[in-house]
């Protein structure tokens, strides 16, 4: 393999893994930060104990993730110099500002309160401290937006021109210049795509850790006999701090369901304008069609792995649904791959200029097997959470005293098998939005094709095995990261809350498993 | 090539603000590094007390990274030539700076997190890794953006991983080195009471010596050698006198006049070789042609103005809660607020319960 390819392998090895943990640092710290402001402002004693051990048993989890979560951030901002200068030559003079204010705005603000946040407890008055958690949350998702707008330019640049004399793309005050980039529309759709992706990885999260501790407490509490003073106590455990603790997290799911479903709307819509061969590969919809359907299984020709359309055949279909999906008319025409290929090599050419200056050929088709799976993954995954949604509804149904909780087996094991589907669909989510673009690294802008880079002009001019000396440096640590990581929330998520004891000196409640310490 | 173009006042300014966040960082995160090699330089005093000693720093260098984090990202936007030439060429080297600030990362939010004296024993190492990598590789990077690397004419850097190793920059990572570790235990008496205090005291008022003397010998070579102006003697004889000011006042146990002594030193070296660079960003060593100046590495003067308005909103906020930050945990921290080892599992884990959610 050349530098090229290993260089974007690197990249999407990189970046899938950071954002395996961004999502439920950006969702949990949310929903933490509602725990412990229901916690603060709780009526009852029993309510204001239980979140406030909910915060924690949380919060304790919301820390580890934070620590990966950082770490590999920051080979994202310095893997554009290392592996894509070029590119970061041709679009620093736009690109580096939604860093820059990525850092200044929101990395600041994260990093400090979290500081106070977690060292704070009992130091800082309680709703000072509070506050801190609410700082923690804006700033991870203020930093989202700032990502998600630099991600958007690259995907439909706005606010730039094409500097003739330098080569370069240039902030523009006539096109609107930074105010553009970050009113990008591409970025206002996917902003609440992404934030509502993350609400839903720490929705199901909360609900598949604090179900399997209600189907515990509860089967524990049958087991001891209700009456019994220890039975009773399994038995508040399960009513009175995991149940509400689902619950909370279904609604938190519910929410992100309603927001994902219409900013993805939107954002297909967005596509089929911006990038109709995304659209277009997502359905690996090789001829142009009009009410396209939309196919629920596909097989491929000889090489599925390829761009090839040659012997792709739909097997389930339901019509027009794609059509409906890219305009919401039932019979709008698609262009399909290969008319749209023909097409842009007519418009930017058979062939481009790489780094070194040599001529190449350029296909301007994207994976179709990739995108065309990834599609289906990102939407088939997250419908999953739904399920256990409805499901972790009706088992802990009722009000007050008829306020019920569950010991079924199954349900337990659903909620726990849950808890990585939204993880994947995310993934998928991005893999198919990154591979769905390519050959572009900056993917023209229908309205103003000027400004525009394809991705193997974008790389550094590196010999192979410095990038795979990198590509394998980086696997492995992670790799090792990744076994510690899971061994790390797994243990703390098994642990569970511990049964409250109250210390009568302090009127604390002992929970020494709760370690925030460092 | 155009290398030779005036600096406009613009570019100028933005040139100093890089400096500037690389000078917070060095000085903030400098001594979270020198705490972390603390760790292996008072390794002998056990587990509680390394604990104790990371703990000083436990809120609060998250935030210091973040001027690491945010200045590469203003780099980026400021000066994408420079960005992009300098991490493209100095690749592996910042490879290596990049694994070690990973694992330092997990070292600080995962130490505590599973209750095991071979766990905590495994970061502690880690710790030490990070916090003396970093400076080293930190030096050895500045010495060569100071003194140059060979560039060519697409302004790809052609110096290879080993030629980046010149006795000039290898001095530089020695210096980077002792002035964190000094810089680190000095915030380390200033922060810690009680027996750690007096050793932190003892081990500064040995460090002092090597510090000065390797960070004169470097100073001088540099403004002798590499740097484009006499102004930068200033800086120097600043950076001499405040180290040379540590001697007393560490002999005094005025550790906070000490402390800020050694962020002296460190701002003044950093404006020392700043300052000596301009206007220079990246100086090619075999064809001065191909060098990467102020003016042609920046942006262009609209998205200068842009950033220039962004952090002049951002900044001031940014400041006005680190410094609250500061503030909240500027207490000493004692040594016996950390779990004393063999205690037993549980008393040890609810001990750092306490201490974690009911600190005075």
């Amino acid at each position: 393999m050349d530098a090229l390819d290993l260089a974007r392998w690197q990249f999407g090895i990189t970046t899938v893994y950071h954002f395996v943990f961004v999502p439920l640092t950006i969702g949990l710290s949310l929903l933490v930060a509602i725990m412990q402001t229901r916690a603060v402002f709780a009526k009852d004693a029993v309510r204001k104990d239980a979140w406030t051990r909910m915060t924690k048993f949380f919060g304790s989890m919301l820390i580890v993730n934070f620590g990966i979560g950082i770490a590999t951030g920051i080979v994202q901002e310095f893997q554009f110099g290392m592996n894509w200068s070029e590119y970061a030559r041709f679009v620093g003079d736009v690109f580096g500002a939604p860093l820059a204010l990525e850092g200044l705005a929101a990395f600041f603000l994260e990093s400090v309160f979290l500081g106070l946040w977690i060292f704070g407890w009992g130091r800082l008055p309680e709703k000072i401290h509070l506050l801190t958690i609410w700082a923690v949350a804006l700033g991870s998702t203020l930093s989202a937006y700032f990502i998600i707008a630099a991600n958007s330019f690259m995907q439909h640049p706005v606010g730039a021109v094409l500097n003739p004399e330098t080569g370069r793309a240039e902030l523009d005050p006539s096109q609107g210049s930074i105010l553009a980039v970050l009113s990008n529309v591409t970025a206002l759709a996917a902003f609440p795509h992404v934030v509502s992706g993350a609400w839903l990885v720490a929705g199901a999260f909360l609900t598949g850790v604090a179900a399997w501790h209600m189907v515990r407490h509860h089967n524990r509490a049958r087991e001891l006999g209700i009456d019994t003073e220890e039975g009773q106590e399994q038995h508040l455990a399960a009513r009175d701090l995991y149940r509400p603790t689902v619950r909370f997290g279904v609604l938190a799911m519910v929410v992100a369901a309603l927001v994902l479903v219409v900013s993805g709307d939107f954002q297909a819509q967005i596509m089929f304008k911006q990038q109709p061969m995304k659209m277009a590969s997502a359905e690996a919809l090789c001829e142009t069609e009009t009410g396209a359907s939309f196919s629920i299984l596909t097989v491929g020709g000889p090489d599925a792995f390829s761009t090839d359309c040659d012997g792709v055949t739909h097997l389930i279909e339901v019509p027009y649904i794609t059509s409906f999906l890219a305009t919401h008319t039932f019979d709008a025409t698609l262009q399909g791959v290969d008319d749209l290929n023909a097409q842009y090599k007519e418009q930017f050419g058979a062939t481009a200029l790489d780094i070194h200056g040599n001529e190449v050929a350029v296909d301007y088709r994207p994976n179709l097997f990739v995108t065309y799976w990834s599609f289906r993954l990102m939407m088939g995954l997250a419908a999953f959470s739904g399920v256990l949604a409805l499901w972790a509804l009706w088992v802990t149904r009722g009000r007050g005293e008829a306020a019920r909780t569950t010991g079924s087996k199954a349900f337990q094991w659903f909620a726990v098998l849950s808890i990585p589907m939204p993880f994947l669909a995310n993934s998928a989510g991005w893999v198919f939005t990154e591979i769905g673009r390519q050959p572009w690294v900056v993917h023209p802008n229908p309205d103003d094709p000027v400004v525009r880079l394809m991705t193997m002009q974008g790389v550094s001019a590196h010999p192979g095995w410095m990038v795979l000396t990198s590509l394998v440096a980086f696997t492995l640590v992670y790799g090792v990261l990744a076994v510690l990581w899971f061994q790390m929330m797994r243990k703390a998520a098994l642990q569970g809350v511990p049964l409250a004891q109250r210390d009568l000196e302090t009127d604390e409640l002992d929970t020494p498993t709760l370690s925030f310490d460092y | 090539m155009d290398a030779m173009l005036e600096p406009t006042v613009l570019q100028t300014l933005w040139f100093f603000l890089i400096a500037f966040f690389f000078l917070c960082y060095f000085v903030l995160e400098g001594f979270d590094f020198g705490v972390q090699m603390n760790v292996g330089a008072l390794w002998r005093r056990g587990d509680g007390a390394r604990g104790t000693i990371l703990k000083t720093i436990g809120p609060v260098w998250d935030g210091n990274e973040v001027f690491l984090i945010t200045g590469g990202a203003l780099l980026f936007a400021a000066f994408p030539e420079w960005y992009a030439t300098l991490f493209s060429g100095f690749y592996l080297a910042l490879l290596l700076l990049l694994l070690v600030l990973i694992v330092r990362v997990c070292a600080f939010k995962w130490r505590g997190k599973v209750d095991s004296l071979r766990w905590r024993r495994a970061w502690d190492v880690v710790h030490v890794i990070g916090g003396l990598a970093p400076a080293l590789l930190w030096g050895v990077a500045f010495g060569n953006i100071v003194a140059g690397v060979e560039i060519d004419r697409n302004h790809w850097v052609t110096t290879s991983l080993l030629g980046l190793l010149t006795p000039f920059a290898l001095l530089a990572g020695v210096v980077f080195v002792l002035l964190f570790w000094l810089h680190g235990t000095l915030y380390l008496a200033l922060k810690v009471d009680g027996p750690l205090r007096q050793e932190t005291n003892r081990l500064a008022g040995i460090l002092v010596w090597p510090t000065l003397l390797a960070g004169a010998a470097f100073l001088l070579w540099f403004q002798l050698a590499h740097s484009h102006t006499p102004l930068t003697w200033i800086p120097v004889a600043a950076a001499a006198a405040a180290l040379l000011a540590v001697v007393p006042l560490n002999r005094a146990r005025r550790e906070g006049l000490a402390f800020a002594a050694t962020v002296t030193a460190i701002a003044a070296a950093s404006l020392t070789l700043f300052g000596g660079l301009f206007p220079y960003v990246l100086p090619a060593t075999n064809d001065p042609a191909n060098s990467l100046t102020v003016a042609n590495a920046s942006s262009t003067a609209h998205t200068l103005t842009v950033m220039l308005v962004a952090l002049a909103i951002f900044l001031p906020i940014v400041l006005a809660y680190t410094v609250w930050a500061y503030r909240v945990f500027r207490h000493r921290i004692t040594d016996d607020s950390s779990p004393a080892p063999g205690s037993g599992l549980l008393e040890a884990a609810k001990q750092s319960y306490r201490s974690t959610f009911e600190q005075r």
